[in-house]
This record gives structure tokens, sequence and C-alpha cells, in this order.
């Protein structure tokens, strides 16, 4: 199976063929291109430069005590980073788990079984989600999402899956479940958005052959089709993650602000996006400052590590792939 | 050709317009949020009492303010609590703090089956938010309100989560009048609370609590006031229970008067003072005792002078409380130690 469209397109060779290029633009394009691409480069690590030296402070006195230690104590300055870590992989766990069975089961609606009418229109209002700004998602969350967790879904999910420790404890409406849920409802326009468009692109021969061969239409739909576009699929997962790992307003309406770690998704909880949001505007010390710095720290190699190891999962499943016949 | 001259014009007019801008004194000012709505409407009237002068407010936090006006970014700064001496001895020319307004907080409340105003004393907010206090039929509670009917249901405590002036306050006041607060919390504009949920701002606040049955949040007088919240007494330093208005916060600010230090940086949480409620606070302006552009300086005294006379009328309608005519007289005469 082929892994991408790109590197299929044939380059020339030779000095004419230079030539030709550099007259036609295209050596020019490559520059200008280039200089893009590195710019955007330069711009992380700048970034990752500001926030190590923001951060000088708070290394210096905590060390590596800042990722272990679950403190957080602005009066008398003592901080940690681990209640704030543990909500983020939390809440944007509790989003994928939700967020990628639902919008792919909607992507592949969309894209394969749909008549184009309903799908174009479905695709339209999805993509209008897209655009909400999140405060309103969260206020939204505040005056609907929370009072319907607290009398309705977690009393449910007490009464059902009690027994499993992660729904203990008393309903209060805000917590991780809740950060969970609203990171879910705002990154599956994400998923279903561009899952649909990489469904789409598959070849209608990969279609047909399957059918020739006497798969019937959900068999060719997911034995084929969908490995076929699993890495537009991985893609928009991992956007969708990249969102709910660095979304601030919305979580934190909801999340119930408490850094502490607890087992039950019930109970209140922190994110590190938004503990500064928080507090960065009214943060006067400058250890606490540079503890704020820390965070944001912690939260860019959170992400580059989780993306890494998402990036290895595709690695191996495309690898395993591609050998078949 | 028609078209291209009305652009012309268009252009010269912008033009003129902004080097009449020019003309006028620009003055940087950033700091608290809580006091923008009325520091918007002063700097607003202001350019109409002194037609040279133009001040730019950025109401970025009280964190914000104190250290752009160390960093020198602005002319001058505003933050909803005194600067700490170690903040000081950073700045290059030492600031001025200038009381402009007060705020209140109130305790508000959910409770069900309870319609009637509570009454709060420091013992059970102080309870309360240490978290020693968890059901709402706790003797204390009853002792202090009698005929109530509470529930035998936990106590749900929410809080700010944004790092705020409020908390400040809240936190001042709790670690007055408690001990063990202070020495197991403190006050600041984020602390480590024992107990509760924490939500963004006021408004955040005051949703939680009246969503979550059997649960209790401060917020700011003028927001409890605008949005008709339901309020409780607190009592006071001489045991009377008082209903927050902005009389009583003013009255607060009157009774700690007379002991205020030269320089302004006072909490006047649990004032003395028969009619002073107890959880009140100043908000200053944070001016440098040295201006080095003339201009800019001439505008800052005008602008200081009257927000201390005419400028505490809009006080009130925009719902803070006034400063005492004691605290005004001394602020004048700090006016004369800008340089």
């Amino acid at each position: 199976m082929a892994t991408s469209s790109v590197l299929a397109a044939p380059s020339p060779t030779g000095a004419r063929a230079f030539l030709k290029r550099l007259r036609s633009g295209d050596e020019v394009a490559r520059l200008i291109t280039l200089a893009f691409a590195t710019s955007i480069l330069l711009v992380t690590v700048g970034l990752l430069y500001e926030l190590w030296i923001g951060s000088a402070l708070a290394r210096q006195r905590f060390g590596f005590g800042f990722l272990t230690s679950s403190a957080w104590d602005p009066v008398s300055e003592r901080f940690g980073a681990l209640p704030f870590i543990y909500g983020t992989v939390v809440t944007s766990a509790v989003a994928l788990i939700i967020a990628v069975p639902l919008g792919l089961g909607a992507a592949i609606f969309l894209a394969e079984l749909a008549p184009p009418r309903v799908s174009s229109t479905f695709t339209f209002f999805i993509e209008l989600l897209a655009a909400v700004p999140s405060v309103i998602y969260g206020l939204l969350a505040i005056f609907t999402l929370v009072p319907l967790m607290r009398t309705v879904v977690e009393p449910f999910l007490s009464r059902t899956l009690g027994f499993l420790p992660i729904f203990k404890g008393a309903f209060y409406g805000v917590g991780y479940l809740t950060g969970g849920v609203i990171l879910a409802i705002m990154t599956l326009p994400f998923i279903i958005s561009i899952s649909r468009e990489a469904l789409l692109e598959v070849p209608t021969e990969q279609r047909e052959a399957a059918l020739a061969l006497g798969a019937t239409r959900w068999e060719s739909t997911w034995q084929v089709v969908v490995p076929y576009a699993r890495l537009g699929i991985f893609g928009s997962i991992f956007l969708a993650l990249a969102r709910a790992l660095g979304e601030t307003m919305a979580v934190t309406m909801v999340i119930g602000n408490d850094p502490s770690i607890r087992a039950s998704l019930f109970a209140p909880g922190y994110t590190i996006a938004a503990i500064i949001a928080n507090e960065f505007t009214e943060a006067t010390g400058e250890i606490y400052l540079d503890a704020l710095v820390g965070l944001g720290l912690v939260l860019f190699l959170l992400t580059i590590v989780i993306n890494a190891v998402a990036r290895l999962l595709i690695i191996a499943t495309t690898r395993r792939g591609s050998t078949n016949p | 050709m028609k078209r291209t001259n009305v652009w012309v014009g268009a252009f010269a007019a912008l033009m003129i317009l902004l080097a009449v801008a020019e003309a006028k004194v620009l003055v940087n000012a950033a700091g608290a949020t809580f006091p923008y709505p009325i520091y918007g409407k002063w700097f607003d009237e202001f350019t109409k009492v002194d037609r040279d002068a133009q001040i730019n407010y950025q109401s970025i936090g009280s964190g914000g303010g104190i250290r752009q006006f160390t960093e020198g970014t602005v002319d001058f700064g505003a933050s909803d609590m005194p600067m700490t001496n170690e903040q000081i001895s950073r700045t290059k020319y030492k600031p001025l703090h200038f009381p402009t307004v007060l705020g209140g907080l109130v305790p508000t409340y959910n409770i069900s089956g309870v319609t009637q105003d509570l009454k709060f004393t420091p013992e059970t907010l102080a309870g309360i938010y240490l978290g020693k206090i968890k059901k709402w039929n706790d003797p204390e509670l009853k002792k202090s309100n009698p005929g109530v009917n509470f529930p035998d249901a936990e106590i749900l405590v929410v809080h700010r989560s944004d790092g705020s002036g409020t908390t400040f306050v809240w936190t001042d006041y709790l670690s007055k009048v408690s001990p063990e607060w202070k020495k197991s919390v403190g006050a600041n504009t984020s602390v480590s609370w024992p107990v509760g949920l924490g939500a963004k701002g006021n408004e955040g606040v005051a949703g939680l609590v009246k969503q979550s049955p059997n649960s209790i949040g401060y917020v700011e007088l003028i927001y409890a006031l605008q949005t008709k919240l339901p309020y409780g007494f607190v009592r006071n330093s001489s045991g009377t229970f008082l209903k927050a208005d902005l009389a009583s916060v003013t009255d607060a600010a009157a009774g700690a008067a007379k002991a205020m230090p030269a320089d302004f940086r006072v909490s006047i949480t649990n004032a003395p003072g028969k009619n002073a409620y107890p959880i009140v606070s100043f908000t200053w302006l944070l001016i440098p005792s040295k201006i080095e552009d003339a201009a800019k300086k001439k505008a800052i005294v005008t602008f200081l002078h009257w927000m201390l006379t005419d400028g505490q009328k809009y006080a009130a309608s925009l719902g803070y409380a006034p400063l005492p005519k004691e605290v005004v007289g001394k602020e004048e005469k700090q006016i004369s130690l800008i340089q």
C-alpha cells in the first residue's frame, strides 16, 4: 500500500533541467518556501529558549523536584508541576477516548455512506463548530454541561460503573470528566473534518477491488478504505490531541481548578494551561512568575514527548501495513 | 479624478487629526482590573478637564501593573494591593501609593430551603474556608443564625481560581481574624486553598454557587449588587452584624484613617468602627516619586487633584465606595511629594 502520494512526483535531473527550473521560477520558489519553513523552526527554537531562560529561578531552586512535587503554594513560594501534568494528561486522554470513536464513526458515515448532499451539509455545520471561540464553549459548559454532569451523567456512571475507582466520589459537575467532555466536543470537528477528507481521497478503485472480491460495503470500508486513509486519520487525531493539551479557557471554566491528584474522574483538578492563564496576570513574586513560565516549558516538553510517542506508534503500524502484498 | 481628490482629502484630514492627537500629552498606565470601570470613566472625563492630556489605561491585572511600573514601561501603575518592600527596592523611583476608591467583598451562598439573609461571624467564615466547618447545620452557624432551618448537608466551598486582588483581600481578612488561617494558608492573590472548587472571576464564582446546592463563595460587593445576588451579614470588629453597602465600606476606611501610615500601604480589613464593614480594601494608583517629563508630571498631578475631588462623585454611580474625607485630605498632601 502506498504511504504517500507526494513522494511519487517525478523529479527532473541534469544541468539543463536545473536551468529550466530556475527560469520557470522553481528554484526561486524553493528558496522562498525554504525560508518560510525555516522561520517556523526559528519560532519554535526561540520559544523554547525564552521558556528556558524565563524559568531559570524555578529550575535552580526546585530542579527536577519541580516535576515530582505536588505543592502549589504562592504564599510560601513552594511550587510543583505534578498535579497540573496529571490533569493535562487525564483530560486529554478522556477527550480522545470520547472523540476518536465518535469522530471516526461520523467521518466514515459522511465520507462513505451518506448521500453527497447530506454529507456536505453536515460537514458545513461541523466545520462551523471548529470556528467557535473556546470561551464560548466554556460559558455554555458552565450553564448546560456542568448541571447535566452533576445531576444526570455522574450519578448514572456512579450507579452502573461505581465499582471502578475512577467513577467514585461526590458529584460536583466540575472536574476531570467534564473537562474531558468539553475537550472532546471541541476536538471533534478536527477529527471529523480531516478524517473525512482523508477517506474521500482513497481511490475508488480500492473500493471497487474490495467489492469485486466479494466484500460487503462495510467490509470494504473498514478493511480497505479506513486502513488506506490511516495517515490522514492519525493526523487528525494529532491535531485534536495538540488542541486538547493546550486548550485553556474552556477547561479552566469547568475543571474545578484544584491542584491535587485524585483517581476519580468526578474530582476537581487543574491543567497546565489553565493555571498559567489563571495566575499569570497577578503573579508578583519573581520565583512565582518563573514557576509559571516553568510550567509553560513543561507543557512544551510534554507535547513533544506525547507527539513523539504517537508518531512512533504510527511508524510501527504503517511499516507493518506496507509489508503486506 | 474626482475619486482621487476624495482620497487625498481624507488622507489630509487623517494627518491633521493625527497631528492634533500627537500634540496631546500621552500618559500610559496599566494595572488592576477591579477598578477598571471607574478608571475608564475617569480617564475619559479627564480629557474634558485637561484638554492637553490623554491617559491610556490597560487593565492587565495588579501583578502586571507592578511589573510594568518596575520596568518603567508605563508612566504609572495601579494595583489592588500595596507593593511590598522587596518590590519597591527594585524600582528606579520609589512609588507613591494613592488610594482611589474602595471595594468590599461579600459572602454569597445557595442553601436548599434557606431564604433568610445569613449572619456570619469571622470564626464561621474562617472555619468554612479551612474545611473545619463541614456541614451547614454546624452548631457555630446555628448559634449566630437562630431560627434558620439549616439542612444536614456538606458545605461546598467556592473560591476564585484566577489570581486576583479580590482573593488577596479575602485571604488577608481571614488571616487577620484567624491565627490558624494565617499560619497554614496566609494571604496572596492566589493561595493554596485547604478546601473547595476554583472558579474564574466573579461571574464564575457566582455561577458555580448559583448552580451548586449548599455552596458558598465570595464576590465583590459591586458584582453582588449589580447582579442582585443574595449575600450575608458579616460581624465586624465591634461585634455588629453588617450587610455590606457602599456607606459601610466607606466607613471602614474612615475608621482606619486615624491609624493610617503616611505611605497609605495599609490593609483596612477588620477595621475599627461600629459601622465599618470588615472585608474592605483600597485600590491604589502607583505614582513614581519622580517624573522626569515635565508635561507628563503636570498632567498626572492635575489628574490626581481632580480624581480626589470631582472624580470621587462618579464612584457611587459605578458601584464603588468613595474615599472618606479624612483620607482625601491626607492624599492631597502626598501629591506635593511628586518631584
